[in-house]
């Protein structure tokens, strides 16, 4: 459905290369630090499982006992793998134990013959984690050729958030089996901020449900029963965001969930997280991804809920053009690439109907390939049920209109409760009405040449250019900074997570990275 | 007038509308289910207009008469003594009246680890649509986190000079809520003489508003406060009224 806002394919290339120029500075500093997060993940997709008593995983034992004695600059697979050939250990959680009980001492081996030695158990123990994560994409693909993909688009995206696992299973079947066909189960608060991945199966969140390896497994096993009963594979999603993305795109991988939120600036922006320690662990993230066939969803919603929705439709379009040139930059396809945009104007603006439309076909049409991620109106949501209603009825029909590729249901008791039972039913029914009855009106719509829709989709292209341009003066990381998008300031010197940051010695080693390189 | 009932599409009708769902399936018992449930709630008659069945439960809507009455001068609420103000004239206040940020420094005390409250007043993201504090231009927020201890609170509260300090507390066993917040406000009033001291700020579900004085702080807020309250509390408090 390209060409409907007649957009101009040189300033398009124009756009795309202006994002590549402003993300490439990022990129290399990606590629020249590591993170506490991105050594976890390796030793978790080696084989490290499980937690001590105080529920402090033996990951974290295990890389803060490396960092104390060798720094983080080498990366932790070779002190690690060399420490288990020298103390005789062959699984290396015994060794995370022994460890933690202070009983090995790590070191970089003197000898070339041991560092080579040490690379290739960890090239091996590293591999097993990528290879369960290959066997979790094929058995995904089997799954879908087997109970097959949704039939309609956009999928139908639900989110469940009782914080208790053993409460959101039965809500997430009861949801699929309303229709439902991705479901996302909502992190507690603060997860994000956690700088360890919690164990075992949680019951006590705070509106969510923790993200652990053991509730990635009990919901994903749960909805292949309900895909098995409805015919229809049911997608599971969640969040690969806060100070643990690497690692929970580690478990996401192992555990075949089919979608991640992976957002390249969310956590900077609103979780304070330091950008750079960001931008690494979102590269390694990426790269997981990719190798796990999972659609990633960024998240340029939520820069509509702080900035106004019209002013500020550019920084979303510019946001959308660096998480591109990222995903691609680390392996991911278009076909991955669930980029964010938000029904957010206020509906009291006049036009504000139409000017939805032209953002939503701007994006669609700048990303023709992305299964675009359309979310709610809920800033605007008051608490008037009925108008929410009928709010949500719009959006649905941009979504129809724009072919969109994934609709995350709006609920009209937004930012009142979260949602009954009934709100999901009546929010199904609204998405059911729209899509039964408009669901391919993109076929017969185009909007007027020179019109008010391609006309201010025209502007909202120009405006990103500009800014664009911006960024490539100043930097990517300076415009965070300055407060450039979802206004708040973020300077790279500051910010959560800072000293879990290291830069690359000469002889850094990563079995994982290596083997994900494009 | 202080008697009032519900008004339909005539005064004094009492017609009043409910939905809500019942954990049984859809028929003629579940029908009759819900309209008993509305006779037992006051409405008679009870006109059921919809049900619909969820699953193994079914969801009704009901359109009935109450005979209540309502007596608008026996109401009792704990009234907001302050204007709520938009982002804007938060901002426009404090901009005239300090001419300068105004420095809030926030924490959950103790071995709370809850941040669920103090991150929905302060974060960017803020909770129900509504941004946290962060969001304010001028405001100058830090978030110390959880568990964080008095001193430590005290010593930054101290080091960014702060006119506000909001302590949020959700753990309520054995009181904790309550004597955490006592030796935070004597912590402060040891530490800094009167004049000197910030605006002490308490929120957590738990806690009676109508406690601030017995527990030494300015101002408690509960279940549901929203940033925007906060900030106008702030402004009220320390900038003086918006012109």
């Amino acid at each position: 459905m390209a060409g409907k806002l007649d957009l101009d394919p040189r300033v398009v290339r124009t756009a795309r290369r202006l994002a590549a120029k402003a993300g490439q500075p990022v990129v290399d500093l990606a590629r020249s630090h590591t993170t506490v997060s991105v050594e976890r993940a390796v030793l978790r997709l080696a084989g490290v499982r499980g937690a001590d008593q105080d529920g402090i995983p033996w990951v974290n034992r295990l890389v803060d006992a490396v960092r104390a004695d060798v720094g983080l600059g080498h990366g932790v697979a070779v002190p690690v793998f060399h420490a288990m050939r020298s103390a005789g250990v062959d699984d290396i959680t015994v060794l995370a134990q022994k460890a933690a009980a202070g009983a090995v001492r790590f070191e970089m081996p003197a000898v070339r013959a041991e560092v080579t030695a040490a690379r290739r158990s960890a090239k091996k123990a590293g591999g097993g984690g990528l290879k369960i994560v290959d066997r979790r994409r094929a058995e995904r693909e089997r799954l879908i050729k087997r109970h097959g993909d949704p039939k309609q688009r956009p999928w139908i995206y639900l989110i469940v958030a009782t914080g208790d696992i053993y409460e959101d299973i039965p809500q997430a079947q009861a949801a699929a089996r309303a229709g439902a066909d991705v479901i996302a189960v909502i992190r507690s608060t603060g997860q994000s901020l956690l700088d360890y991945v919690p164990e075992g199966a949680t019951r006590e969140g705070f509106a969510g449900t923790y993200a652990t390896q053991e509730n990635f497994r009990l919901m994903r096993a749960a909805l292949d029963e309900t895909s098995k009963e409805l015919g229809r594979y049911v997608r599971l999603t969640n969040y690969a965001s806060g100070l643990c993305m690497p690692e929970i795109a580690a478990l996401a991988g192992m555990e075949r969930l089919d979608m991640m939120l992976n957002d390249s600036m969310y956590g900077i922006l609103f979780r304070d997280i330091n950008p750079i320690r960001t931008f690494v662990d979102q590269r390694f993230s990426r790269q997981v991804h990719a190798r796990a066939g999972i659609i990633i969803n960024t998240g340029e919603d939520n820069y509509l809920t702080t900035a106004d929705a019209v002013e500020a439709a550019h920084t979303v379009t510019v946001s959308q053009l660096l998480n591109e040139f990222f995903a691609h930059e680390a392996g991911l396809e278009n076909w991955q690439l669930g980029l964010g945009h938000a029904f957010e104007i206020n509906p009291d603006l006049p036009e504000s109907f139409r000017l939805e439309l032209a953002h939503a076909l701007l994006a669609r049409e700048l990303f023709p390939d992305a299964p675009l991620k359309w979310m709610p109106p809920t800033k605007h949501m008051t608490g008037d049920v009925f108008r929410g209603n009928l709010l949500d009825g719009f959006f649905n029909l941009v979504g129809a209109l724009t072919g969109q590729g994934i609709l995350l249901v709006g609920m009209m008791t937004e930012a009142v409760v979260t949602p009954w039972l009934s709100d999901r039913d009546i929010a199904l029914q609204n998405v059911r009405y729209v899509l039964t009855g408009a669901g391919k009106l993109h076929e017969d719509f185009v909007p007027a040449p020179g019109g008010f829709i391609q006309s201010r989709a025209h502007e909202v292209l120009g405006e990103a250019i500009a800014l664009l341009e911006k960024i490539v003066d100043d930097s990517l990381l300076d415009a965070i900074a300055d407060g450039t998008f979802g206004i708040m300031k973020r300077p790279a010197d500051r910010g959560k997570g800072l000293d879990g940051v290291a830069k690359h010695d000469e002889d850094y080693y990563n079995p994982v990275t290596e083997a994900l390189e494009p | 007038m202080s008697i009032v009932r519900p008004y339909g599409d005539t005064t004094g009708d009492g017609m009043v509308q409910l939905s809500f769902t019942l954990p049984i399936p859809h028929d003629k018992r579940a029908e009759g289910a819900a309209i008993q449930l509305a006779n037992k709630m006051g409405m008679d008659p009870a006109l059921l207009v919809h049900a619909k069945p969820m699953g193994e439960l079914t969801f009704f809507v009901v359109y009935g008469k109450v005979s209540h009455l309502v007596d608008t001068d026996k109401v009792q609420v704990v009234e907001r003594d302050f204007p709520l103000l938009s982002a804007k004239e938060v901002n426009a206040t404090i901009k005239r009246t300090l001419r300068r940020r105004l420095n809030v420094v926030g924490a959950c005390i103790g071995t709370d680890a809850h941040t669920v409250g103090i991150d929905a007043i302060l974060n960017l993201k803020g909770i129900a649509g509504e941004k946290g504090l962060e969001y304010y231009s001028e405001l100058s927020v830090t978030n110390m986190g959880a568990q964080v201890s008095v001193p430590d609170l005290v010593e930054t509260a101290r080091e960014r000079k702060a006119d506000a300090v909001l302590v949020s507390q959700v753990v309520t066993q054995r009181d904790a809520h309550l004597q955490n917040t006592r030796a935070m406000s004597a912590a402060f009033r040891e530490a800094l003489p009167a004049g000197k001291r910030p605006l002490l700020i308490v929120g957590g579900p738990r806690f009676d508003e109508l406690m601030a004085a017995d527990l030494g702080v300015d101002r408690i807020f509960t279940r549901g406060t929203t940033p925007r309250e906060v900030a106008s509390y702030l402004v009220h408090a320390l900038a003086g009224s918006p012109s």
